[in-house]
């Protein structure tokens, strides 16, 4: 099991939000979590990242075998976990090349290993930036500096592609894009696709998943996983809404 | 006239001004047996007289030095800066100490502060200069630099372009009617508080002379002026660019510099004629007292520049993350119409420090314009404020300023605070003036820390972004090395 979460209870501000939430992925696996406003659904991914003001009251999250609740969010992230946010920040000054060699470092520090050669490492960037049909230019301007929606979150799977994680959380990365630029992220996740790399997509609509398949399609609602199921299920909601669950 | 604390030692001191006076010549010797005397703390008149019969000074920078001194006794010591410390006991310092003891140094670096040595090496400071920089026994600079021979070569080429570049002290014999003409042209003897002091007591700093149409061939730094091992504690710097010359000057070194004087009144003038261009960087990175606020810097400097010729140009570049309490204000005179005045400032306090610092901008000239950009950062308990003046005379015809002014903030126990001030007395004229504080948000920090980047790393890679526009104005090596002092200054700054 790559991600094995158990009986979690979470809050935020006092307000428990998750109240026994059980999720297990195993390698390879592309599991989709979709829900109505409220459910949990970005507080889930939150706690998985490790931000803080997310308080975890109960219950466990092992990560290939560890407690992942014991670490601290940029060990997580070294550790091979990844999220893409639904509001990439913006850090003016911080070149995106600046931020994504810092990133890269810290992994190879953490696993042990020098310094990425900075001609190796800037051809790699480049080969990546293509895939998603970022400007080259781009990565000299500050972190989302003036990026529209859709270039920030371009900007989030380029980040992936480089960094090559072993569990990526992509939160709501389809909010906000043109069918285009759908269509680039969804090439972005599929090529990291592969036997040893989980993904799980926190997601309101059906319209990501015509693009990238899941193989589990889970609601979330109430702090719980209410109903398990297939990419059909994940069809089923488009026509019917959450409504009927949420009453269940 | 306050007194000194020693009856003998003015005594003394009263009979060696006499036999100097009497003597009207000085041989070397002589000098040598006052240099083996221990000047006493104190200030006053025949102090002066000494430190101007040691320094065999002319008559007229006597006199110049004395008519400081007796305004400065009418003067008190400005209050208006936001920062607050304790008074300095002015006939507690020693004005005349130099050359300084290298006896009292530690003897190899074994017996120097691990946690400053420590510091070099996160700086990158090969082993040589970290011994000198320690004030390590018998480790002259110039053999630092001798063994490279960088020394030899810079000389050399500088004579070969005309560029002067010594002592003051020196180019007061050497070249009198240059130092003569420009000293005090820009901050006159009785200018303010520290100005007035400094001009009184000044016994180090830097001449430099650029002659007509020349352009400086390399950069000129404090670094390498080979003949002076401590910076002085009332230095004096006086840069002349002539008509279309070119010169850039470095000031400072990243390296942290302890110093057993508690206050620094330094003054640099800077004079550009006609098409001339100065630029002037600094890196100032004394001692900033421990996480409580004890011992450290203060350092109160007066920095102008004169841009006197048409089209001239003067800029102050300064990064400052040294002292615990900083006062200073680099500014322009934009005299010569089209001249161009620019203040680039990275300000950094942490614990307890406070800095009051930023720039004056006076329009004199017709199509004069100056550029302002200040980032100051305030960590810790560090207070930061930014004080900025800018003033179009009637005269200034179409005279134009941009002013930015950015604070950040780290952590919720240090302050930043702005104070412009703007003056236009002619309607042509053009102003802009922005301003924002920030912090560094939860968001940017999560961010970088769900990138894999660890908090302080993370703080110290927002705080250069924040810094950029400055850094960018620093010479190439000057810029790297400034990106890994904020790095170093800002440790504990987090968590």
């Amino acid at each position: 099991m790559l991600l094995e979460i158990t009986n979690l209870h979470a809050r935020v501000e006092e307000k428990e939000i998750l109240k026994g939430l059980n999720l297990s992925i195993k390698p390879g696996e592309v599991h989709a979590i979709m829900g109505p406003n409220g459910a949990g659904k970005s507080t889930l991914s939150n706690v998985i990242a490790g931000r803080e003001g997310y308080e975890v009251t109960d219950g466990s999250i092992l990560f290939e075998g560890q407690d992942l609740l014991a670490l601290d969010p940029e060990v997580r992230a070294c550790a091979g976990i990844f999220l893409g946010f639904q509001y990439p920040v913006e850090i003016p000054g911080v070149s995106n090349m600046t931020l994504l060699k810092a990133a890269v470092n810290a992994r190879r520090k953490h696993n042990g290993e020098s310094e990425i050669a900075p001609n190796d490492f800037l051809t790699w960037v480049r080969e990546q930036a293509k895939k998603v049909k970022i400007d080259p230019k781009m990565l000299s301007r500050g972190v989302n500096e003036g990026f529209s929606g859709g270039e920030k979150k371009r900007n989030e799977i380029l980040q992936m592609l480089v960094l090559q994680p072993t569990l990526m959380i992509l939160d709501e990365t389809d909010s906000g894009l043109d069918i285009d630029a759908l269509k680039i992220v969804s090439d972005g996740i599929n090529a990291l696709r592969g036997p040893a790399r989980s993904t799980v997509l926190v997601t309101h609509y059906q319209r990501l998943l015509d693009y990238v398949q899941p193989d589990f399609v889970h609601v979330l609602a109430r702090g719980r996983i209410v109903r398990s199921g297939g990419p059909e299920l994940a069809k089923e909601l488009e026509e019917k809404g959450y409504g009927w669950l949420e009453a269940a | 006239m306050a007194a000194s604390p020693d009856a003998a030692a003015v005594q003394n001191i009263r009979e060696v001004t006499e036999m100097v006076a009497s003597r009207k010549l000085y041989s070397a010797g002589f000098i040598t047996d006052i240099e083996a005397d221990k000047v006493p703390p104190g200030l006053s008149e025949d102090v002066i007289r000494l430190i101007s019969a040691k320094k065999e000074e002319p008559e007229w920078l006597l006199n110049f030095r004395l008519k400081a001194y007796r305004r400065w006794l009418t003067m008190t010591e400005p209050e208006w800066a936001h920062v607050s410390y304790e008074k300095v006991d002015y006939q507690s310092i020693s004005y005349y100490s130099q050359p300084k003891s290298m006896k009292d140094g530690p003897k190899t670096l074994d017996e120097v502060d691990p946690k400053l040595l420590e510091t070099y090496r996160k700086l990158g400071i090969p082993l040589r200069e970290q011994e000198m920089l320690a004030g390590v026994q018998n480790v002259a600079v110039d053999v630092v630099f001798d063994s490279v021979s960088v020394g030899t070569t810079f000389k050399k080429k500088l004579l070969e372009a005309g560029v002067i570049f010594c002592p003051l002290s020196e180019a007061v014999k050497t070249h009198p009617e240059l130092v003569k003409k420009y000293l005090g042209s820009v901050v006159p003897f009785a200018d303010n508080f520290f100005a007035a002091l400094n001009t009184a007591v000044f016994t180090e700093g830097s001449f430099v002379y650029i002659p007509k149409g020349t352009r400086c061939p390399m950069e000129l730094s404090t670094y390498f002026r080979i003949n002076e091992r401590n910076t002085g504690q009332f230095e004096r710097t006086l840069i002349i660019a002539d008509e279309g010359s070119h010169v850039s000057y470095l000031e400072g070194c990243t390296a942290p510099q302890r110093d057993e004087n508690q206050l620094h009144a330094a003054v640099v003038e800077l004079v550009a004629l006609d098409d001339a261009e100065i630029k002037y960087s600094t890196v100032q990175n004394w001692y900033p007292g421990d996480e409580d606020g004890r011992g450290g810097i203060y350092n109160f400097v007066t920095k102008r520049g004169d841009c006197r010729g048409p089209r001239s140009k003067i800029s102050w570049t300064q990064v400052e993350t040294g002292s615990a309490i900083t006062w200073k204000y680099p500014s322009c005179i934009l005299r010569g119409d089209d001249s161009v005045g620019e203040f680039y400032s990275v300000a950094l306090t942490n614990h307890r420090q406070q800095a009051d610092t930023g720039t004056k901008m006076i329009h004199i000239g017709k199509r004069t314009k100056s550029t302002i950009v200040s980032k100051g950062i305030a960590a810790g308990r560090g207070q930061q404020s930014y004080r900025g003046l800018v003033r179009m005379l009637e005269s200034a015809e179409g005279a134009r300023n941009h002013t930015q002014c950015d604070s950040l903030l780290i952590g919720d126990q240090c302050g930043a605070h702005t104070f412009p001030y703007t003056e236009v007395r002619n309607p042509s004229a053009t102003l802009e003036h922005e301003a924002t504080t920030s912090k560094i948000s939860e968001d940017q920090m999560f961010y970088c820390r769900a990138r894999g980047i660890g908090e302080e790393e993370a703080v110290s890679m927002i705080v250069n972004g924040f810094c950029k526009d400055v850094f960018k104005e620093l010479p190439m090596e000057f810029a790297v090395e400034a990106q890994k002092l904020l790095a170093v200054s800002l440790e504990g700054a987090v968590g």
